[in-house]
Formats: structure tokens, sequence, C-alpha cells
């Protein structure tokens, strides 16, 4: 009887209850989410649009008409946060699929299942990008790719007569996507990598490989399952590290450029060097604490999911 | 043993010759032309044409390479394209040693409320201490520097008036405490982290329920037998921290106006100041690989059933 239950009980619903246990993660992941929503949202919640001045009502506090006040330019901040967070949201989902799950994943899989002379230049190629200090990379990369993809996107605007994909914001993304791209797949693919030479020499994929399985389907239906969870906890972390980044860069003015709005180029407005920010903690706290707590919350809960999911994906402890 | 030790260090310098071709590509193939930065106003082709010529700017690219590893060997990392006729090593030398004591100081900071935050914790396993230290450290670490530092400097310099509110002095000067506080706090929340998970299972291990089994006293189990062998893992981000020594705490040399190598980076990012950017990163990876070097062959001694492969 008890053993009958425990063998319905299939794994996603077993670590959905293991989940549901942790009650500060569930609280962080329904803030998180409730912060992507409102991201995804932007166009529908932000009260203003993110470029609209007021400038007869400029540093004004909060009132009615401006829930979180005005910024220098009488924009609301309000809504530019709402703005912001679609960027944050746009930047860490194409990190995610980009860095972690095409590059780390594919990788990982490929080099662990392969070995030999393609996981050796894969590892050495890691190896190398991991040996730069990370944050001057990224801005470096930053720094150095933006004008090259300003230039191709004006020559593909010019060549195929369209307009509006520069002004979209696209550049960016791209930019910033790129920037980070070092930064977040290493770590994924060496450990999707290590998960896969632990398994793929076990019985059951051996037994697999002798009935004549191809080899696509051992990595997709025999050791793509036993690599998630790990990918799960990496991805988590990583998003947090990815958000940050995003802040940095675009805090230097190089991430996304005004008037487009995101959480760094917000503090960047009040922050450009140290006393500034000083006179408007005093003086306007909203415009330095708006986008500040948010990302404080958002840092804040992917560490509580990131380590709420390894405490329950860990094989060690269960 | 002594081949994998002998492999590493054969690899290390061909990375760090590959990192300095990435860099120096990025640098060939980015924006901007430093001699129009370096003649300013005064920029005419021919004059531009003449300088190139003399910098060795027209051969190519590998040429240009080999002769700058050439002479990097020798320390010579050339001269900074905007600040004229300063050799970047001596332009570099003192913002190193700038964000070296910075550095130092925050990392201080963060071991010493760290390392018995995160002990206090792992023994408090299972009650509500232990939790509440958790989420305090993990407030900390997620706070960003952007609030930390204004923050600080308005209730520290401002109301209380006990610091000045931005500037570099040296280690000894009251102005360091703001800044490596800055830099600290997140730090200590990771080895809070580091040392509550590392204690947790260690004193979950054979060993250490032996230890109690046969009776001995708790604080000895605690120091003798779970702490020491705790700090094994700590090794390793202790070791990475003070590889970052070198590397500037760019936001918060920046917040606080330290002149460190955070602040030069960014200035030389910014006019295109390649010599000095490549200077930078080949430092800061040198370190690095280093450090990982060192820390392999140190966890190897500590720990002798670590076989290096």
């Amino acid at each position: 009887m008890i053993d009958k239950e425990v063998r319905n009980i299939s794994s996603t619903r077993l670590f959905i209850q293991n989940f549901s246990r942790k009650k500060l993660g569930v609280a962080c992941l329904i803030i998180v989410s409730t912060i992507y929503l409102i991201g995804i949202f932007a166009p529908i919640l932000a009260p203003y649009d993110y470029s609209e001045t007021n400038l007869l009502k400029t540093q004004a506090g909060p009132d009615f008409e401006n829930l979180l006040g005005t910024d220098r330019l009488g924009r609301d901040i309000l809504s530019r946060v709402i703005w912001g967070i679609q960027t944050t949201v746009i930047v860490t989902i194409t990190g995610l699929l980009t860095g972690s799950l095409i590059l780390g994943l594919f990788l990982g899989l490929l080099a662990g299942f392969y070995k030999g002379i393609f996981d050796f230049i894969v590892m050495r190629i890691g190896e190398l990008v991991s040996s730069f200090p990370d944050i001057l990379l990224i801005i470096l990369l930053a720094a150095t790719l933006r004008p090259r993809i300003t230039n191709l996107f004006y020559q593909i605007e010019d060549n195929l007569n369209i307009s509006g994909l520069i002004s979209s914001g696209i550049i960016d993304y791209l930019v910033i996507g790129i920037a980070l791209l070092p930064l977040s797949w290493f770590g994924t693919m060496r450990l999707i990598r290590a998960q896969v030479f632990s398994i793929r020499d076990i019985e059951y994929v051996q037994s697999a490989r002798t009935s004549g399985a191809s080899t696509f389907r051992i990595i997709t239906k025999h050791i793509l399952p036993n690599v998630i969870s790990p990918l799960i906890v990496t991805a988590t972390f990583g998003l947090g590290a990815v958000a940050l980044s995003e802040v940095i860069l675009s805090f230097f003015g190089l991430g996304v450029q005004p008037p487009r709005p995101s959480l760094g180029a917000m503090l960047s407005d009040v922050s450009g060097r140290g006393g500034a920010s000083v006179s408007v903690l005093t003086n306007h706290p909203e415009q330095l604490l708006s986008p500040i707590i948010v990302i404080w919350i958002m840092i804040f809960c992917w560490n509580i999911i990131g380590d709420a999911l390894t405490d329950i994906l860990n094989p060690k402890k269960n | 043993m002594l081949k994998y030790i002998f492999r590493r260090i054969i690899w290390m310098p061909v990375l760090l010759l590959f990192v300095s071709l990435i860099v120096f590509i990025l640098g060939i193939y980015g924006p901007g032309d430093p001699i129009e930065v370096q003649l300013g106003n005064n920029y005419d082709e021919a004059n531009a044409e003449r300088i190139r010529e003399k910098m060795g700017l027209n051969d190519p690219v590998l040429v240009q390479w080999i002769r700058y590893i050439g002479n990097a060997v020798k320390g010579d990392f050339g001269e900074s394209y905007v600040f004229k006729n300063r050799d970047v090593s001596e332009l570099l030398i003192p913002k190193l040693i700038v964000s070296a004591k910075l550095n130092l100081i925050s990392f201080f900071i963060a071991i010493s409320i760290g390392i018995p935050l995160g002990f206090y914790a792992a023994i408090n396993y299972g009650s509500s201490k232990d939790p509440f230290v958790v989420i305090l450290s993990l407030f900390f670490y997620a706070m960003p520097v952007f609030f930390t530092a204004p923050l600080l400097i308005l209730v520290f310099a401002l109301q209380l008036d006990l610091v000045p509110a931005a500037g570099w002095g040296g280690v000894f000067d009251k102005r360091i405490i703001l800044p490596a506080l800055t830099v600290g706090i997140p730090g200590a929340a990771v080895f809070v982290r580091l040392i509550r998970s590392s204690m947790i299972e260690v004193l979950d291990s054979d060993y250490v329920k032996l230890a109690r089994a046969k009776g001995v006293g708790e604080i000895k189990v605690l120091w003798k037998h779970a702490f020491r062998n705790a700090m094994l893992p700590v090794v390793t981000i202790m070791g990475f921290s003070l590889a970052g020594l070198f590397g500037g705490s760019l936001i918060v040399e920046i917040l606080y106006g330290i002149p460190g190598v955070g602040r030069i980076s960014l200035d030389s990012v910014y006019s295109r100041d390649y010599p000095v950017i490549m200077a930078i990163v080949l430092l800061g990876s040198s370190a690095l690989v280093i450090a990982n070097l060192i820390i392999d062959f140190v966890y190897t001694l500590v720990d002798p059933r670590i076989e290096m492969q």
C-alpha cells in the first residue's frame, strides 16, 4: 500500500511537495514571479511612458499623480521602475537562454558524452574565459562591441529599408547579452559535464547503448533528465548575477542607453559620483530607493530560492 | 603529482598569451583611434600617419602582438595613449597599491565578521538562530553597494561626523573605514554561508560523531575536530579573494573617489587607453591563474585524500 503510493508520486510532484515545505523559498518565488509579471506587463501597468517628461514638475515627492514622485526631468519614477524591470526581465531571460541553456547545457552534454578532443577544447576555452577578471571583461566587451553592432544595425536598416529596429533598443540587449555571455556558460557547462561523466557509464545507459539506441536518444532520454536539477540550481543563482551585471553596465553607461529605462541607468542618473547620491538620499530618497529596493529584493529572493533548491536537489542530503 | 604541477605551470603562460591576444584583438578592432585621442585638436592626417608608423601601428596585428609580448616579458607594458609620455607600469603601480590596501582591510573585515557568525550559525543548526543568521547575512549580501555607500556616508560622515565622506589617505587614515566596510560587509556574508555549510557537513561526519561518542569535550570537538576541517573549502574562497586583491572594487572606488585600479580601468575603457587596459587585464589574469595553482597545491598538502590528476 505504502509502496504503491511512493511509486505513484512522480519526481516532479515530489519536488514540488518538497519545495512547498520551504516557506521562505515559496514566498520569494511568489515575489520574484510578481516582479517578473510586472516587467512583462509594463506597457499595461505603467501609468506613464518611460520617456514622458513633465518639466513643470521635476524632483517632486510622491503624490497621487506620481506615486513614487518624479525625477529631475519630471519623469514618473514608478513608470521608469516598471519599465526598468522589463529590461531586467529581458536581459535575464536572454542570458538564461543563451548562456545557461544553449551554450552551457549543449556544450556540457556533448563534452561529457564524447570526452576526448572536443571536451579538451571546450574546457580550455572555458579556462581561458574564466581567467579574465570578469567585471572588467564585461565592461571591455560592452564598450568595444557597441559601435560595431550599432553600425551593423544601421547597415541592416539601410539595406532592407526598414526602420524601428534601432529605436526598439535591440542593440542594447544584444550588447549586454554578448558581453555577459562569458560570465554564465562555463559554470553550467562544467557542472553538466561532470554530471554526464558520472552517469554515462552506469548500467542503464550502457544497456540502452547495447540495445541499439541512437546517441541522440541516449542523450535526450537517459542523460538529460538527470542533469536538469543541477541546471535549475545554477540557473537560479546565475540569474541574480546576470541582473546585477546589467545594472552595473547600465550604471556605467555601457548597457541600456537613455532614454530607455533600466534600474542601473536610474541609479547612474542620481549617483554619477558618490557625493551626489548622498544628497539625493537625503533630499529625494525615493529617486534612489525605488530602483535599489527592487534590485535588493530580487538578489535576495534569487539567493533564497537557490538555497532552497540546493537543499532539495542536493542528493547528499536526501 | 610532479607531472601534474609541471603541466599546469606550462599551461599557465599559454593561457596568459591567449588572454593578451584577445585583449589585443579587441583593442585593434575596437572603436576609436589612439592617435586621434593623443593628438586631440592638433590632429592632421600626415602627422597621424607619421606617429602611426613610428609606433608600429601599421604592422600586421600578429607582429604588433609579438612585439608587445616581447616587451611585456621584460616588464615594459608600453606607454599610455592618454597620459602622454607615462609608462603604463609607472602609472599603474601606485593604483595597484591603493586597491590592494583597500581590499586587504576589507578582507580582514569580511573574515573577522564572517567566520565567527558562520560558526555560530552552524553550531545552532536546527534552532531558530541559524536561519536568522542566514537570512541576515543574505540581506546584507544582496544590499546593493549603490545604497550601502551613500547610506554609510550619510550616517557616519554627515550625521555623526565621525569620518570624512570620501577620499583616500592610506591604511591608517580614517577615510578607509567606510569603503572597507562597503566591500567587507557583503564579503562577510559570503564567508558566513561558506563556513556554515562546511561546518554543518563536518559536524555531521562520522569522525565528529565518534569523537563525541568517545566523550571528547564539546569545545574540543568543535575546535579541534570540526572547525579545522571545515576551513578547508574556505581556503579556496580566501585564495580567490586574495587573487582579486589587486583588482579594484570598481563601483566602490568610484563612489568614494578612491584612486585605485577600478577607477583607472574604467577611465581607460572610456578613453580607449588600450595599453593600460591590457596591462590591467594581464595582471588580473595572472593573479587569478597563479592563485588557482596555489589553491590546488595547498589543497593537496592539507588534504592528502585529494589526488591531483
